[in-house]
């Protein structure tokens, strides 16, 4: 019994257990949404949960690897991921007109996916390495370090993992001390880069999605069919919604892609407004814990891969949340630890298993 | 020293660190505000607007459309069915090469161009239906081909449809006419009609004949069935159902096998029978002869079987019985006599010295009598028998155009005669105000001489004149002409009957309708212009013959029917009743260039009252008939 309780102590040493309960919860709700979502599909709801086993298994042995060792992959994994974005270019399988997987004989893999961690850890690695005294052209550096992987994803093209990215990189930046008036200046440039952006940067799709999001009665059985319909399952479930299993859009199938990236709908559609609100407390609470953590970060390198993360996770709970709901162009991008899919799923846990280490490893005093 | 700078600096990095943190932290927050404001927006003001939507989406409503009823003759023999067939559909929208695919199709399953004519019109009227068959009447050999492979023909099913089917096809196409599918000129009319509604789901309408007239009762009342579907708009299952009300079945006066008795009594002629019942009005037989086959409408007629009937030197497609205008000829002449005798301006035993012809005092133009040199002396009695054109040339001339056109408004000439199936012509029945009105030009007295033999710019329908011997037959009485016997209401499960209606009264004295009556009897007797028709008869039958012209034959010269185009040739006419003492039938016949009435119209419809009184059938027409068909 001592023996037992002797290694639990030492299984959980390395884990935040106010995360993991928050998460936990998020996970099994994720489960009982896509039970619905999916038809009552049980297979799906338990290949979700063997997809969670492992997430929750890599989070913990990346809890278990102490910061400096941490620190030490960044370069590694950031030139690699570079290098698979490259072969990906060049051998990548075209799927839906998009060159994003790469066949590596035994499975397929999207590298870009890698690169979600491995950027902000080696901007935070850079800036750690340069780390009193920076001057603009530091930020120049870092900058540099973030536009080769976007430039190489968004040529894929894949415009959703390119933005992330580039959020994750940009939030590296921030707490990294770039100026307000940097930031402000940016903020212009881009506003008025916009138009040229718009004619020349975006395909076809890209610029019909934008306009869709605007309008999506202008092409209410295309690309707006997606929007309307899942603005009418959030709408009709009202505040109490419409109960368990029971939401006409979904179980109907009038939502699209409604265990992935609209599952949104389907939770809205069957909980209403209490469940809404409800999950955005506990995405609220999580992230809270995670600016917690990040507060209490010993080191500029954790404190600026904790605050990356932080943001990051919130930009995919906002971003979908958002064009579910209508008030952002549709991009694929999943609902954090509720949308059906293993991947994003691994990404979203290897950055808690980070946040974790750095609350749970001894905090090393700065000599 | 240094390392105190350094951790000074270090302390003032975080604190910089810490404000920014807390500037996410505030900028997380409004940004989930922003988000729980949209969901409250969606879910609580919105919230009514998109269970609308929702449940628009979820919810249909599906017409379910009533069986049209039936029509049967007066024995229960079916005029008109509704026949299950397997109908082969194209949903043109979702196919891109049609062409092609009707190309591919063929080898599969026989389309024939007629097919191919008769979608291509369908698509070309037809905006409202998704699908629209190609083929129909389909084996089920085919289907089971069409099954096999309809993996490769996305956007065309099989269905298995009501089809209206007439199985007696050209023998009484005039009579029911024919359905065909609603057009959007048909729907723009069904709207102002307030009918719409109950034609959702509906594809077919009654286009002429009782399937139009009586569209109302045969088409019945729709139902609706409320569905929850998914998004491929399949029915999950049923919520709520309001069964239809199948249309009434409506059953005619009409007797087939009089009707077929008054076909094979035509033999090769064109032309048009009617034969009513003078005691109802009801209409035992209606032929007007070339027909038409109205199966080729149903599903829509292509361009080419529609301009084989539509430019035909036969013109199958008139209606002559209802539509045709001709002359009345000497069949005017009963009415005359009877005129003369009513308003007093003929005693029966008035004769007259026939020259064989009549002119107008100081006038040198000769209206000529059929028969060159005259009858010699003529009373009213012998002027019906022999058809004397002299004694009503004089007899037209002493009542007046206004004095004729009033007597003769009774008998239903220049009105309609309220039949009901639709079209009806009302003929002409002249007057001084017609005249002004058409030609602006006064009346002369030299126009009134040859209304006195229905001739000039008399004018009247078949119907017109069925509807005139039948007062004379009846002893005066206007009954409203009519098919429909009785209505079979299948909501009720009533028989509704008695459709027989007097449109007005006529004060005819008795002695005088005898008078006439009896020098019909004659006409069919040795002597009368009929009485070869009516030789040998087991019953009495009273009739009187007529010729109407087709073409002027100018002041001095003959007609000689041989020398004139057969086209040309003069319109035989007879009405006829019998049996004489108390009528049971009559019958109007009216041979198109079929020369003299006596020697042609005549012995039709003494076939007809061998039939209808005695049932002895004619023989069928030996040869083949006219076969207006193309594929």
């Amino acid at each position: 019994m001592e023996s037992i309780n002797r290694f639990w102590q030492y299984c959980t040493r390395y884990i935040d257990g106010f995360l993991l309960g928050a998460i936990s919860l998020l996970m099994i709700t994720g489960l009982i949404v896509l039970y619905s979502a999916s038809g009552g599909n049980f297979s799906r709801v338990s290949s979700q949960f063997v997809n969670m086993l492992i997430a929750v298994f890599i989070m913990w042995s990346i809890a278990n690897i102490p910061l400096q060792q941490l620190m030490r992959l960044a370069l590694p994994l950031y030139f690699i991921g570079i290098i698979l974005l490259i072969a990906v270019a060049l051998f990548g399988e075209v799927q839906n007109g998009a060159r994003r997987w790469l066949n590596i004989g035994i499975t397929r893999i999207q590298p870009s996916e890698l690169l979600k961690i491995a950027v902000p850890l080696m901007m935070a690695w850079y800036f750690e390495k340069t780390e009193i005294k920076l001057r603009l052209r530091d930020y120049a550096g870092g900058a540099l370090i973030l536009i080769l992987p976007i430039l190489l994803i968004a040529r894929q093209p894949d415009l959703g993992t390119a933005i992330l990215i580039s959020a994750s990189g940009f939030y590296v930046l921030y707490f990294a001390g770039l100026s307000w008036r940097v930031m402000g200046s940016l903020a212009v440039i881009a506003a008025a880069a916009i138009p040229l952006f718009w004619s020349l940067g975006m395909r076809d799709y890209q610029r019909k999605r934008v306009l869709t999001m605007l309008d999506p009665s202008q092409d209410a059985l295309g690309a707006g069919y997606h929007i309307i319909q899942s603005n009418i399952a959030i709408g009709s479930g009202g505040i109490t919604g419409k109960g368990w299993q029971n939401g006409t859009q979904s179980q109907l199938d009038f939502l699209p892609e409604q265990s992935t990236d609209f599952i949104f709908a389907v939770f809205s559609e069957e909980f209403g407004l209490i469940g809404n609100s409800l999950l955005l407390l506990l995405y609220l609470i999580i992230i809270g814990r995670c600016i917690y953590i990040t507060a209490n970060a010993p080191t500029q390198f954790t404190r600026l891969v904790a605050g990356s993360i932080t943001l990051t996770f919130f930009t995919y709970v906002f971003v979908n949340m958002g064009m579910v709901s209508g008030i952002l162009p549709v991009v694929g991008v999943p609902l954090p630890l509720i949308s059906y899919g293993g991947t994003s799923l691994v990404t979203m846990l290897l950055g808690f298993g980070i946040l974790m280490s750095i609350q749970t490893h001894p905090k090393l005093v700065k000599t | 020293m240094n390392q105190v700078i350094e951790l000074r600096n270090h302390l003032l990095e975080l604190r910089h660190f810490h404000i920014r943190l807390a500037v996410a932290a505030i900028f997380v927050t409004l940004l989930f505000l922003v988000l729980f404001s949209r969901f409250f927006y969606l879910q609580v003001l919105r919230s009514d607007h998109f269970t609308t939507l929702a449940e628009a989406n979820r919810i249909t409503i599906l017409p379910l459309v009533p069986n049209r009823g039936l029509i049967y003759d007066r024995h229960g023999e079916i005029l008109a069915q509704n026949l299950t067939t397997y109908v082969l559909e194209i949903v043109p929208d979702k196919i891109r090469d049609l062409d092609l695919v009707i190309d591919e199709l063929s080898k599969l399953i026989e389309i024939t161009p007629v097919d191919r004519r008769r979608f291509e019109k369908l698509r070309k009227e037809n905006t409202r239906f998704k699908n629209l068959p190609i083929r129909t009447h389909l084996s089920d050999v085919e289907v089971a081909r069409f099954a096999a492979n309809r993996y490769r023909f996305p956007g065309m099913e099989i269905n298995a449809r009501l089809l209206r089917h007439y199985p007696h096809a050209e023998l009484v196409s005039h009579v029911i006419g024919y359905i065909g599918r609603i057009s959007d000129k048909d729907l723009e009319l069904l709207e102002s009609n307030n009918a719409l509604e109950n034609y959702r789901g509906s594809s077919h309408i009654g286009r002429i004949g009782i399937e139009q007239s009586y569209e109302k009762e045969l088409h019945g009342i729709t139902g609706f069935e409320q569905v929850e579907t998914d998004v491929a708009g399949r029915s999950v299952r049923t919520l709520s159902r309001i069964l239809p009300i199948a249309g009434s079945d409506l059953i005619l006066s009409l007797d087939l096998k009089l009707q077929q008795a008054a076909e094979r009594a035509f033999g090769e002629y064109r032309g048009a029978l009617i034969a009513m019942d003078p005691n109802t009005g009801e209409i035992l037989a209606f032929v007007s002869k070339p027909g038409f086959d109205p199966n080729l409408f149903v599903d829509g007629i292509d361009h080419i079987n529609w301009k084989l009937l539509n430019e035909s030197i036969d013109k199958p497609l008139n209606n002559r019985a209802l539509r045709g205008v001709y002359p009345p000829g000497s069949t005017y002449k009963p009415f005359m006599a009877l005129a003369a005798l009513e308003l007093g301006k003929r005693s029966p035993d008035y004769a007259i010295n026939d020259p064989g012809f009549f002119s107008l005092p100081g006038s040198k133009h000769r209206f000529r009598d059929w028969r060159a040199g005259g009858h010699g002396r003529v009373n009213l009695h012998k002027s019906l028998v022999v058809s004397c054109d002299t004694y009503y040339y004089m007899l037209a001339n002493d009542l007046g155009i206004n004095a004729i056109h009033n007597f003769m408004g009774q008998f239903g000439f220049g009105k309609k005669t309220e039949i009901d199936i639709p079209g009806e012509i009302v003929g002409l029945s002249p007057s001084p105000e017609w005249k002004m009105k058409r030609f602006k030009q006064n009346w002369f007295p030299g126009d009134t001489i040859s209304i006195g033999i229905g001739q000039g710019y008399n004018l009247a329908t078949p119907l017109q004149l069925t509807f005139a011997t039948m007062i004379l037959a009846n002893n005066g009485h206007a009954f409203r002409p009519h098919f429909v016997r009785q209505i079979h209401d299948s909501k009720t499960g009533r028989l509704y009957e008695n459709m027989i209606k007097q449109l007005y009264p006529l004060n005819l004295k008795n002695e005088n309708l005898m008078r006439v009556r009896n020098a019909l009897v004659d006409v069919t007797r040795p002597g009368g212009t009929a009485a070869r028709a009516g030789a040998n008869a087991s019953y009495t039958f009273a009739g009187k013959t007529g010729t109407s012209q087709v073409i002027n034959i100018k002041q001095g010269e003959r007609y000689v029917a041989s020398k004139i185009n057969e086209r040309h040739r003069d319109h035989a006419m007879f009405i006829a009743y019998a049996p004489a003492e108390a009528p049971k039938i009559v019958v109007t016949v009216l041979v198109e260039n079929g020369g003299s009435g006596g020697s042609t119209a005549a012995p039709i419809a003494r076939k007809v009252f061998d039939y209808y009184l005695l049932g002895q059938m004619p023989e069928p027409l030996q040869s083949d008939s006219v076969n207006n068909r193309r594929d």
